[in-house]
């Protein structure tokens, strides 16, 4: 038998390009619940009555402090138990948003902090609503400092898609390990996962450092 | 000047009792008392400068009015109604978010340090309240705006960030910015402080010139005293959370009968 076998490779090819589909989505979605919920815990935790803030401190703890693959099984395997089905891939692009919020949670608040307070004094002396106040001055502010630290975490969170697998979400992970199986060869599927895998990671930082020019030269800081 | 009008049950359109009334109001931080018992009030139009050595408890004055500090206690009333508090069955209770919002309405407020939003240009600086304030349409916000920044003589200046104007201009756009909300209170900062010497001019005279064109009540803390004696209608110098001495410019700057009014002009002549 071949190490490598060229033949193998470009007939699975097609198959694990759908997979990446499969996980390009999960990222995508998993991110975007991330990035908003993210906003929102450190909306709470810094500015929330105590009643919100305490508990919600508190829960990030309990998030960032756990693995991400037991949240997985939690939400996909211990839901049902209390009348909550979800499917596979609902639960864990859910389970990964979630966990990866507490994250970009910290990342906010770190932005969120940096405002100096004359910004929230001019916004209260122009008699803005707290509303107005977030979506026009200070996140618009607080947020590109921080797009290098939450493109990070879009990498991450990427990288942590083959944890799916674990719930048979057909992913490329997954879909390498039954490519695998059927055929008694792992080297290709395997080793071609990981090269999707660092171009996907190369590109996505390429687009994070962009995006993260693009908005330096948007907005001018003084 | 009329002081007697019960400022509680006067609707506060036909309220013609002063513009701002300090009654007995304190502040402290800690054991450190800011204001001591404040009485103050200024009629409508009037044009007060607040003077005193730091830590005076001046910019405290201001803050307090503008809501950005609690009152520990007192009231001060603005058009004839308690700023942070409000009536209810004849009993003052703590001011809902509605009621200090309309409070809020009456005053604007210009910043040491400008405080300008340094993502928005000067134009949308001007904008951005009146649209999501007022309610304004984006003609009507964006009209206003180039009208009062031509105003402040920065009518060539709309698109530009604050990052690309000299402190000056950003203070005459921030003076814009804040006139947009049509306060009928304004309240100076020490708003040429952080300023070169070489801009302090220019916004002194934009703020001359609002004095003599709109029917403004001004309220300004500063350490310019040749403006505050030229400008003012009256002169309040504070000193240790109290007004120590207060009365027309020419009184005060004159002839100041309190010691320390005295010991703090010098030292004001001594460092020009």
């Amino acid at each position: 038998m071949k190490f490598w076998d060229w033949k193998f490779t470009f007939e699975i090819l097609p198959l694990l390009a759908k997979a990446a589909l499969v996980t390009l989505e999960a990222t995508l979605i998993g991110f975007v619940v991330a990035a908003i919920l993210g906003l929102a815990f450190a909306i709470g935790r810094m500015f929330g009555p105590k009643w919100l803030a305490v508990p919600l401190a508190g829960f990030i703890e309990f998030i960032r402090s756990t693995p991400l693959l037991i949240q997985i099984f939690f939400i996909y395997f211990v839901f049902p138990e209390f009348g909550v089905s979800i499917e596979a891939m609902t639960a864990g692009v859910l389970a990964l948003g979630l966990h990866y919020a507490t994250y970009c949670s910290e990342v906010y608040r770190a932005g969120l902090a940096n405002i100096p307070r004359g910004q929230w004094e001019a916004s209260i002396a122009l008699n803005m609503s707290p509303f107005h106040v977030f979506r026009d001055v200070i996140i618009p502010q607080a947020i590109p400092p921080i797009v290098p630290a939450l493109g990070n975490y879009l990498v991450a969170l990427f990288k942590d898609t083959p944890l799916l697998s674990a719930i048979a979400v057909l992913e490329l992970m997954q879909t390498a390990k039954i490519i695998g199986s059927e055929n008694f060869r792992y080297t290709e599927p395997i080793t071609l996962v990981g090269l999707i895998f660092l171009i996907f990671s190369l590109i996505a930082a390429a687009v994070v450092r962009l995006v993260e020019a693009w908005l330096r030269r948007r907005i001018i800081h003084s | 000047m009329s002081i007697d009008a019960s400022p509680a049950n006067s609707p506060s359109n036909e309220f013609s009792g002063p513009m701002v009334r300090f009654d007995k109001v304190r502040k402290s931080y800690g054991s450190l008392v800011v204001l001591d018992n404040l009485d103050l009030e200024i009629a409508r139009g009037e044009k007060v400068a607040i003077i005193g050595p730091s830590g005076s408890g001046k910019t405290t004055v201001l803050r307090m009015l503008m809501t950005l500090e609690r009152i520990d206690r007192g009231v001060i009333f603005v058009d004839g109604e308690p700023l942070t508090s409000m009536n209810r069955n004849d009993e003052l209770v703590p001011a809902d978010a509605k009621h200090l919002r309309r409070m809020r309405g009456k005053i604007g407020m210009v910043f040491q340090h400008f405080n300008l939003f340094p993502h928005m240009s000067a134009l949308k600086n001007c904008m951005e309240a009146p649209r999501t304030v007022l309610g304004l349409s984006k003609i009507e916000a964006e009209a206003r705006g180039r009208e009062l920044l031509s105003m402040v003589g920065l009518g060539d200046k709309l698109d530009h960030y604050p990052s690309q104007l000299s402190g000056g201009q950003q203070q005459r756009v921030a003076i814009a910015r804040a006139l947009a909300m049509r306060p009928k209170v304004m309240l100076f900062d020490e708003v040429t402080s952080a300023l070169d010497p070489e801009l302090v001019g220019e916004v002194l005279s934009v703020i001359r010139k609002l004095g003599a064109d709109l029917d403004l009540t001004m309220l300004m803390v500063t350490h310019q005293m040749g403006f505050a004696k030229e400008f003012a209608d009256r002169v309040c110098f504070f000193y240790g959370g109290r007004i120590c001495e207060q009365g027309p410019p020419e009184k005060i700057f004159v002839a100041p009968e309190n010691e320390r009014t005295r010991q703090f002009l010098r030292a004001c002549l001594e460092a020009t």
